[in-house]
């Protein structure tokens, strides 16, 4: 069932040097339930497609057109432009956010129950006691062990780990129906990374909630996602379930990106396959595919290199709910 | 006929005292970030050091360096103990051995065009005869994939990875037979990465450079080195030719390691057995007694916890472990 349905989101930033197309046109479902991966290198609009759903942006600084209807518990709403009280109510209860950075997101001046109780009380008329018990159990969750003294912690006493365990309890503590998960294990160690990784799979599957998972490794990505957005410059230049994509990438970046990472379980070869050229200026994007300079397989587009440099491409349905937008035709690259 | 080794680092530890705002005990804590650390670099070699965040990999490329001084045991570059040298005395050898930054936002000065920085070397240490700094710079910055017509440009004028080639331009402006590449690419993104890895690669082989490679990504360091160490808490875990580690790995920690990397193939990345270390890094001012891994194995038994193993050689790898796999 879907839970969220964004349609053509236009995200964009006037500066002094010109507009800036952060997200161009954007459109994709998520399910109840279901992971959806948002993979993309900085400036490929990833984690400004999530701040526009969750009303985040700066309004006067930002022009953001387009619908995403939330089916929420209290009915349909559209997330894009909702009025700041509005807006507030959906944050917290019906959308959660974690993020990268776990020390930034917690004010190191309260403690951390201070801080979880808040996240209760602002949406649940209950006592401070009832939102405390609340926040117990899912620090005991969570996986934080002596969760009621650990209350009483300031976030500069817990380690990048465990306060990114705080961050999810919180983010729980009203039951919402989608998690969005911005790198949530980027600033980690692996061992611990993996943790996190294996604890947001065990409460997805007991909390039934959606989670969009903003990441650029793509090895997180195959192991946590169902379904996989790989935008590239604003846009989404492919989306398809998750072993579809890994086995059968038909977006020539996408192709590249997978080809270009060192894997573990391959032995090595002598030189990594690179992709050329820098990842293109959001100012001074050109009129055709924005991958199109960099890219190795335009010269077999039908009319050339040309074609992809000055038209656009659409997403098209290339197999059964594999979308890709490129020039190129054919179920295989 | 064995070869003679171009650094050689002898049981190197290095403490920091911890600072606290109210000196109330005059006994002062150390953090130990590297604490009785030795191994060798062969001439041409690519040694990987790898662990998480506050093992001492970094501490221990800066210390080989002499960019802080050591609390402990012996530096040996080309035959030379330099461990206690004076910063006087260290600069010529400054020409042999360098280092990489990793970000290359903050290791660049924003007031500097690149031509400055990546000529202070050459006005430090003189140009060959009858060559200008320019021309050399220039020459440099066209080995390293940059426009030499960008001379007089600011660092802010360049994306990450250009900027990255510039610190190593930088690094190489003297020729060094040595360079420690501390995280070179951990702040790019990952379509630049690999740009950046095949040209360190290409400038190993024309220039014949031996490095230090220090980062967290295992997937990284295993292309790139010739032998892996992998750091625990300040200590040399394992240290072991690159196949040879990722193939058949001795010490627990090497296992988790690695077994925590995650592979992108969401076939084979969901069908894996997965080792989960529980637990975080116990703090490097108070590491665990006996081994330092004993606070997070699950294979430890009461000798771990009282007895520290010594790095031991199994087959071609050397082990710190009481219970090797």
């Amino acid at each position: 069932m879907t839970l969220l349905q964004v349609e053509d989101l236009h995200v964009s930033f006037p500066t002094i040097d010109g507009l800036v197309k952060a997200v161009d046109g954007v459109s994709f479902e998520v399910n109840r339930g279901e992971t959806l991966a948002i993979v993309g290198e900085s400036g490929s609009g990833k984690t400004v497609t999530n701040l526009a759903l969750m009303n985040l942006l700066p309004q006067r600084a930002s022009r953001i057109t387009g619908h995403a209807f939330l089916n929420s518990r209290q009915g349909e709403i559209d997330l894009v432009n909702l009025p700041e009280t509005q807006a507030q109510q959906v944050r917290g209860l019906n959308i959660a956010m974690i993020f990268q950075d776990p020390m930034s997101a917690l004010h190191p001046y309260f403690t951390i129950g201070d801080q979880i109780v808040e996240a209760h009380q602002a949406h649940n008329a209950v006592s401070k006691e009832e939102s405390r018990q609340r926040a117990i159990e899912l620090l005991e969750l969570v996986g934080i062990s002596e969760a009621k003294a650990r209350l009483n912690s300031y976030p500069h006493q817990f380690s990048g780990g465990m306060r990114q365990r705080v961050l999810i309890a919180m983010a729980l503590m009203n039951d919402p129906e989608l998690l969005i998960a911005d790198e949530p294990t980027t600033a980690l160690d692996v061992t611990v990374q993996a943790q996190i990784l294996r604890l947001l799979r065990e409460l997805q599957k007991e909390l039934h909630m959606a989670i969009i998972l903003i990441t650029h490794d793509l090895g997180v990505v195959a192991g946590a996602a169902d379904r996989v957005n790989v935008m590239y410059a604003g846009k989404i230049v492919e989306s398809a379930d998750v072993n579809e994509i890994y086995a059968r990438p038909l977006a020539p970046y996408t192709h590249e990106l997978l080809a270009s990472i060192p894997r573990p379980d391959i032995q090595k070869e002598e030189r990594l396959h690179a992709i050329g050229g820098q990842p293109p200026s959001l100012l001074k994007l050109p009129p055709g595919c924005a991958f199109a300079p960099r890219c190795d397989f335009s010269s077999r587009v039908a009319g050339g290199k040309q074609v992809c440099l000055s038209t656009m491409p659409d997403l098209t349905e290339r197999r059964n709910n594999h979308w890709v937008r490129c020039h190129l035709t054919g179920d295989t690259l | 006929m064995k070869q003679k080794p171009l650094l050689e680092v002898r049981d190197l530890s290095k403490y920091f005292p911890i600072s606290s705002p109210f000196q109330l005990s005059r006994h002062k804590v150390m953090n130990k970030a590297v604490n009785g650390v030795s191994f060798t670099l062969q001439e041409g070699e690519t040694l990987g050091l790898v662990g998480e965040s506050g093992c001492g990999k970094s501490t221990v490329g800066r210390t080989i360096l002499k960019l802080y001084p050591p609390t402990s045991g012996e530096i040996i570059f080309e035959n030379e103990d330099i461990t206690h040298h004076s910063s006087r005395q260290m600069k010529p050898l400054r020409k042999k051995m360098q280092i990489i930054f990793q970000d290359p936002y903050s290791s660049l000065n924003p007031r500097h065009t690149v031509g400055e920085i990546i000529g202070a070397p050459f006005r430090i240490f003189g140009t060959e005869k009858g060559k200008t700094v320019k021309s050399l710079v220039q020459e440099l910055m066209e080995r390293v994939g940059l426009n030499p017509e960008h001379f007089n440009r600011y660092p802010h004028e360049f994306s990450g990875g250009q900027r990255q080639r510039i610190g190593i331009a930088r690094a190489l402006a003297t020729r060094p037979k040595f360079i420690v590449c501390d995280e070179p690419v951990s702040a790019l993104d990952v379509s630049i990465q690999a740009q950046v890895i095949n040209l360190l690669d290409d400038l190993k082989r024309d220039f014949g450079l031996s490095y230090i490679f220090i980062a967290h990504n295992l997937s990284v360091v295993q292309h790139i080195s010739d032998r892996v160490a992998v750091m625990y808490l300040g200590k040399i875990v394992e240290l072991a030719p690159t196949t040879e580690l990722y193939t058949n790995s001795h010490h627990p920690y090497t296992r988790a390691l690695l077994s925590a990397i995650p592979i992108p193939d969401p076939v084979l990345e969901r069908s894996r057995e997965q080792i989960v270390l529980s637990g975080d890094l116990p703090s490097p001012s108070n590491p665990p007694q006996g081994c330092v891994f004993s606070s997070r194995c699950w294979k430890a038994q009461a000798q771990c916890f009282s007895e520290e193993p010594q790095l031991l050689k199994i087959g071609k790898s050397e082990v710190a472990c009481h219970f090797p796999e």
